[in-house]
């Protein structure tokens, strides 16, 4: 039997490259802005919003996209005061987990809740998910391309961007609520703990392997894309988990991509 | 017409008062040095001229028209950021982001552009050096980068705040004499600031001196005297002139030195007259 003749299959290549491609995208600017701790901490942030939704009756996902959205609102409305915060932001990051845990502790399915959102579980996507996933998606793309321009100004050049005009403290809102979505969207394939895999793997080896930014977002998608794919692939014939083999492909193409540039 | 016309202007930093009740105006086509010490409010006074720092008093004219942000009428090169260096991206792609920065939507340049792009690089002779990484370029290079991303679309005011810094002498003196051909080729009005008098003398229209929240504008000659000096250090200021450097002194500390004056000197006199004909 082929691997596409199970529909659990199926879903769940879809839904790992829907994730994939608009984790690779997003994770191009979180890169080039030196956000990613950012991203990783709302994550984290995410996963207490999902406990206490599923706590409640709630769907997870929801609790978790309400949660990382108002997170990163709040992130992207400090901006520059939260740079070089690190312990705040990691305290904050390790308080968020703490709540996840108490909030697990009264719900009655602990083990499997709690892997499958610390780690991820794509081969359990159901189809509403996977709409769920593709509106996400398709969301943070089209909101991403709306402000693109001039985050990219703002993100290369803030006294210039300031001297005309652009808003740093609302591009910088508008593409943490992007980032928000992102990670909501990603925490469903590889985890709240290994979101860094899909946003900034694939985006960190193509930002290392172009000069320009175009080529870079068509890369950063294409090589999320194919550690997704193949890390599905692999897992299916191994039996690993689908996300131990793509965290162990992104940091191939990582670490392939650093030492293929590195200057002799 | 006056290029920037400062009208009984006070500036504030939080509480802090950093200009207070200054009135000059800069004419059409000068270029003129803004110097002072540190924290004296050379970028402060930019940030106003951008419209990016309301007066607390009195008013910012730029050809004309009240200060406000996104005037077109100005380039601005800021103050070189750390994080540069470490980017990976072309100086092109680099500069491209600026070009219509400010509008929604996705950052494709376009053919004009592309062609305003080209223009900027080949003004400033940076075409070449903008296909490379900005990490794999020098200070001065980057500094060049800049200049050209300052000049997309005509400005007719520069402001360029401390471009020289972290340049070698020979560098600085590179920058120093792009920003006067541009000045005088271009007929654009520029303000320059810098740490020492000396890496601007012989380009210099004027001098700009700002410090304990009054300012100065006139010529070299003019400004830098004791008794002009004096109020804006706070202190007494001895103006020592020796073998064509200029000292400026404040008890028996030189407060700032000219340790490059000298080679320069004979060219930067013959510029100096220019500067008034």
């Amino acid at each position: 039997m082929g691997i596409l003749d199970l529909d659990f299959m199926r879903n769940a290549f879809a839904a790992s490259g829907i994730v994939a491609v608009v984790a690779g995208i997003v994770g191009v600017f979180l890169v080039l802005r030196g956000q990613t701790f950012a991203g990783h901490a709302l994550s984290h942030v995410g996963f207490a919003g999902a406990t206490a939704a599923g706590l409640i009756g709630l769907s997870p996902l929801g609790g978790m996209i309400a949660f990382t959205v108002l997170a990163g609102i709040g992130m992207g409305a400090l901006g520059e005061r939260l740079s070089g915060r690190d312990v705040a932001v990691g305290i904050v990051l390790a308080l968020s987990l703490g709540f996840g845990l108490l909030f697990l502790h009264y719900y009655t399915s602990f083990a499997t809740q709690a892997s499958a959102l610390l780690f991820g579980n794509v081969l359990a996507v159901s189809t509403g998910t996977l709409l769920t996933l593709a509106v996400l998606g398709v969301v943070a793309l089209v909101a991403l391309a709306a402000i693109s321009r001039p985050l990219l100004f703002a993100t290369l050049q803030p006294e210039l961007a300031e001297a005309r005009g652009v808003s740093q403290r609302t591009t910088g809102i508008l593409f943490m609520a992007i980032v928000a979505i992102t990670v909501s969207a990603s925490v469903q394939i590889v985890g709240v703990l290994l979101v860094f895999t899909l946003m900034v793997g694939p985006a960190a080896a193509a930002e290392r392997l172009t000069t320009r930014l175009g080529p870079g977002v068509l890369l950063a998608a294409l090589i999320a894309l194919a550690e997704a794919w193949l890390g599905v692939i692999i897992a299916f014939y191994t039996d690993w988990p689908v996300s131990f083999c793509i965290t162990a492909l992104s940091a191939l193409a990582y670490f392939a991509a650093v030492i293929a540039t590195r200057q002799a | 017409m006056n290029a920037v016309e400062l009208d009984s202007l006070g500036l504030t930093l939080g509480r802090r008062p950093i200009l207070r009740d200054v009135t000059l105006a800069v004419r059409e086509g000068e270029f003129v040095g803004v110097l002072g010490p540190n924290g004296a409010g050379k970028t402060t006074l930019f940030r106003a001229i951008l419209g990016l720092l309301k007066p607390a008093a009195g008013t910012i004219r730029v050809f004309g028209e009240t200060a406000r942000p996104g005037n077109a009428a100005i380039g601005y090169l800021a103050q070189s950021r750390s994080a540069l260096p470490q980017l990976h991206l072309s100086g092109r792609e680099f500069i491209a982001s600026s070009i219509r920065g400010e509008r929604y939507g996705l950052p494709i340049l376009g053919p004009e552009g592309r062609r305003q792009l080209d223009e900027a690089l080949d003004l400033v002779g940076a075409r070449e050096i903008a296909a490379r990484p900005l990490s794999a370029m020098s200070g001065g290079e980057r500094q060049r980068l800049l200049f050209a991303q300052a000049l997309i679309g005509h400005p007719k005011l520069l402001l360029l705040d401390e471009p020289l810094i972290s340049l070698d002498p020979r560098r600085q003196r590179e920058v120093v004499e792009l920003a006067r051909r541009l000045c005088r080729e271009l007929g654009i009005t520029v303000l320059f600031s810098a740490h020492e008098l000396s890496q601007l003398f012989g380009a210099i229209d004027r001098v700009l001196y700002l410090g304990n929240g009054h300012a100065a504008l006139g010529t070299i000659d003019e400004v830098i005297r004791p008794a002009v000096l004096s109020p804006l250090y706070g202190s007494e200021i001895e103006v020592v002139r020796a073998n064509g450097h200029i000292f400026i002194l404040s008890g028996d500390a030189r407060v700032e030195e000219d340790p490059h004056l000298h080679e320069h000197h004979d060219h930067g006199h013959e510029h100096h007259d220019h500067g008034h004909s």
